[in-house]
């Protein structure tokens, strides 16, 4: 039987042969992701009263990201807490490192062909490595650490295939707003995502990630790209292994939930307005749209390519007056690797200001969370009505070259007027 | 139980239903301010048994299950919308709320009191003694929802494990 890439995962993890969409299932989780806000504070309690413990420690990874720094006291009780559990349940920990959805394929906790679950809605992340990773909440994690085990209605599988390939100055995050736009934020009717063609086919896997981490908001559980040379030579580079990856893809033939065909080379720079991401719309239509916070953070926007590309327009320029540009670098590891070739550099003589790697504004953390009536333009994913702060503040959705070209202008900016003189942005 | 309706529209989310900056406190005070930004009068007028009927997408975006748990705190006898988003549906039934999908929600206004039977898959209108259809819950999730949630489901589980080996 021709099957999807989503189906031979969950086969395996099911131990059947095969499945068919609709097929209700229960699989074996090959990895469970946990980070401080869903994490121990909350699955502990849980593991307590069932009186168990973990299925498997070696298959836990927590990540603290979510009350990073703890600059508060109740957010420093909550890390302290994590910690400890991480040292008594003897899992894998990455403290501070960035976030998690970042953290976990740059730490080689992911390989192709894994069925992964993960406490954060963004976990269709680890779909850009072709693991089928997916988000639930505490409950259902603690129910997974005490079980190892998930049930799944088999998910039709929505194809989106984009052909051509980027033009300079358009980003992942430019298809991914775009799609919201005309799909919808249900249009992923939680199936399967799988993204294929010329154009994702070109793009390197900081790239991909963006893609399957905004599956999340298009709807679907998971956000798969089939694994091909780039992803093995991404999971060598960081010490893992991609295994036998060449038989994870969509068999020609495969029964789809819907095929939706895309040209990349036709695309413009996107921004979503206030308050969804399917508010999409080419940066050359948007209104005239002045702010006060420009934002380049988050698992979606502010990884190391994200920064390079951003620093690229404003090296050498300074921030318009009034605008207060805020960047916390998704990971540790990708801030050294911007600081060493110079690009934090570029962020600080911009007059950036540099937050810590971790989920800060985009998840309503921290002090600098939005205040009253305040307009920010976003590299994040999502723009939910006080979500990043007051229920008054607004915020505009934009890949972070279009974040750092708007920081300069001081209004909604088309990133590729910085482009001639910016080399490499792209 | 019965309650009244409170009729929202399509893509009700996570950070309207559980707000990021109320997340540090404790759930009593994420639940006085749950729906603020929507439905103002929410937090302050929710009685039990009362039911929210809402359009398409409802609990869109985060994984937080305190958006879930948030309602089930004020007492809410349950959730019917057009549809659901997927994390949030599962959030639900794990915490033992109820969420039900229905295709016509023609006939039902703000207000109305309303009896809802999650297991015959019914919303009675009683003043206006009409009957809302609901989908069947997926035939897996009944035995989870019957026990109250996972947590009890999971507990029964373990606990006939336990009996067997000892059993044994």
């Amino acid at each position: 039987m021709a099957s999807t890439l989503a189906q031979k995962i969950i086969a395996r993890a099911a131990g059947v042969e095969t499945v068919r969409p609709g097929d209700v299932v229960t699989a074996r989780v090959d990895l469970a992701m946990i980070h401080d806000s869903g994490g121990p504070r909350r699955v502990e309690p849980i593991l307590k009263e069932l009186g168990v413990g973990l299925f498997d420690a070696s298959k836990v990874v927590l990540i603290s990201d979510h009350f990073v720094p703890g600059d508060t006291d109740e957010g420093a009780r909550i890390l302290e807490l994590t910690r400890q559990w991480a040292k008594e349940r003897k899992v894998a920990f990455h403290n501070g490192e960035g976030i998690c959805h970042v953290v976990l394929p740059e730490r080689g906790h992911l390989k192709p062909g894994m069925l992964v679950v993960g406490g954060d809605s963004h976990s269709p992340t680890g779909g850009a490595f072709g693991a089928y990773m997916f988000g639930i909440g505490a409950t259902e994690m603690a129910g997974v650490l005490a079980t190892g085990e998930i049930w799944l209605k088999v998910p039709g599988t929505i194809l989106i295939e984009c052909k051509g390939q980027l033009s300079p100055g358009v980003l992942a995050k430019d298809i991914m707003l775009a799609l919201c736009g005309r799909l919808g934020m249900d249009g992923g009717q939680y199936q399967a995502v799988e993204y294929t063609g010329e154009a994702i086919a070109a793009l390197s896997m900081q790239e991909r990630m963006t893609l399957s981490n905004m599956a999340a908001e298009l709807g679907g559980q998971a956000g798969l790209i089939a694994p091909d040379a780039t992803t093995a030579a991404y999971l060598e580079s960081v010490g893992g292994s991609a295994g036998d990856w060449h038989g994870l893809v969509t068999d020609p033939g495969a029964e789809l939930a819907a095929h939706h065909v895309f040209d990349a080379s036709a695309l413009e720079p996107q921004v979503a307005a206030p308050h969804s991401p399917a508010n999409a719309m080419p940066v050359t239509e948007a209104p005239e749209t002045r702010f006060e916070v420009a934002y380049i953070g988050a698992c979606t926007g502010a990884k190391y390519e994200d920064l390079k590309g951003a620093a690229a327009i404003l090296r050498g320029r300074k921030l318009a007056p009034g605008v207060a540009l805020k960047v916390a670098p998704a990971s540790m590891r990708d801030q050294q690797r911007a600081a060493d070739e110079g690009i934090m550099t570029v962020f600080e003589d911009a007059g950036a200001q540099i937050l810590p790697n971790a989920c800060g504004i985009c998840a309503g953390y921290g002090a600098d969370r939005l205040g009253e009536d305040v307009t920010c333009i976003s590299s994040t994913a999502r723009n939910f009505q006080g979500r990043m702060g007051a229920a008054s503040s607004k915020v505009w959705l934009a890949s972070p070259l279009t974040v750092a070209a708007s920081a300069i202008t001081g209004r909604i900016a088309d990133p590729r007027e910085f482009l001639a003189d910016a080399e490499g942005a792209a | 139980m019965s309650g009244r309706i409170f009729l929202l529209g399509d893509n009700i989310d996570t950070d309207q239903l559980a707000p990021g900056q109320y997340m540090r406190g404790g759930l009593d005070m994420l639940a006085a301010h749950c729906l603020e930004s929507a439905r103002p009068d929410f937090a302050g007028s929710v009685k039990p048994g009362d039911v929210i009927v809402a359009g398409k997408n409802f609990g869109v975006g985060s994984s937080r299950e305190q958006a879930a748990e948030a309602l089930k705190h004020l007492g809410l006898a349950g959730v019917v919308a057009r549809s659901f988003a997927g994390i949030f549906y599962r959030n639900a039934l794990n915490l033992g709320l109820p969420v039900l999908v229905a295709d016509n929600l023609d006939g039902i206004a703000d207000g109305d009191a309303v009896a809802l039977d999650p297991v015959k898959g019914e919303l009675r209108l009683t003043d206006k003694n009409q009957t809302v259809r609901l989908e069947p819950l997926p035939d897996n999730l009944k035995p989870m929802l019957a026990d109250g949630g996972l947590v009890p489901h999971l507990k029964k589980r373990f606990a006939a494990e336990r009996e067997k080996e000892a059993g044994a």
